[in-house]
């Protein structure tokens, strides 16, 4: 069964990420939401990580929650794909369950 | 109909209202017969520590409700190994869970299954509904 993670904490605050990646399946999809899109930004002491995760899995960022902190769609971490709100909708009903990270 | 529900503890016990909020929740999941099953990873294995005592912070303990699990089912109780070690634990630090098996006299059984991150992985991937506090 396929999951949709998604990550609504800076990598910065909580150890949410670092968590998700230890124990995501091949089939999983990361979707960072809220303060968690700062992981998605590029340049960051977390970039690496996004980057070889998003080399074996889809990553996706909220558009709304990028620009609302002020961060630009082409700063973003490499293979990272940005979503809007209806791209959040879709995602859900890919996969079969959704785990939100707290 | 039954579920296959995991419920993912990731925090400290008192700090926050998380563990016990997760604890209230698996309980009820567990009354309505859902399959339940639990995973204690990074600071929630501090949720199961021995010889909690809380007068001092004017708090409920309420780890002892960790050992009436069994008499709701839940057999599978998951501890990720690598956040136990990395605060220097060992499962002898942790309460011991069992559940008895009908099939066999009430025989008492582990519940607790010490497992690496990538055995985590897998058991989580097989769940129908994933909740993380």
């Amino acid at each position: 069964m396929s999951t949709l993670h998604t990550i609504n904490k800076s990598p910065f605050d909580r150890n949410s990420l670092d968590s998700c990646l230890r124990v995501i399946s091949d089939s999983d999809a990361i979707l960072f939401i809220e303060d968690g899109v700062y992981a998605a930004t590029a340049g960051t002491s977390f970039a690496k990580a996004v980057k070889a995760a998003a080399n074996s899995h889809s990553v996706y960022v909220l558009g709304p929650d990028l620009s609302a902190r002020g961060m630009k769609e082409d700063g973003i971490v490499e293979g990272v794909k940005v979503v809007d709100y209806e791209g959040f909708v879709d995602l859900v009903t890919e996969y079969d369950k959704v785990n939100s990270w707290l | 109909m039954a579920k296959k529900f995991m419920f993912v503890n990731r925090k400290a016990p008192y700090g926050t209202v998380y563990a016990l909020e997760s604890l209230e929740v698996v309980l009820i999941s567990a009354a309505f017969e859902q399959e339940v099953a639990l995973v204690f990873m990074d600071d929630g294995v501090y949720q199961l520590t021995k010889g909690q005592q809380t007068d001092g912070i004017g708090m409920k303990n309420f780890s002892p409700t960790y050992s009436a699990l069994g008499d709701y089912e839940i057999k599978d109780i998951y501890i990720e190994k690598e956040s136990l070690e990395a605060r220097g634990l060992t499962l002898d630090d942790l309460q011991h869970l069992v559940w008895e098996d009908e099939d066999e006299d009430w025989a008492e059984k582990d519940s607790i299954h010490l497992v690496s991150s990538k055995e985590l992985a897998a058991v989580m991937a097989d769940q129908e509904v994933v909740i993380t506090f």
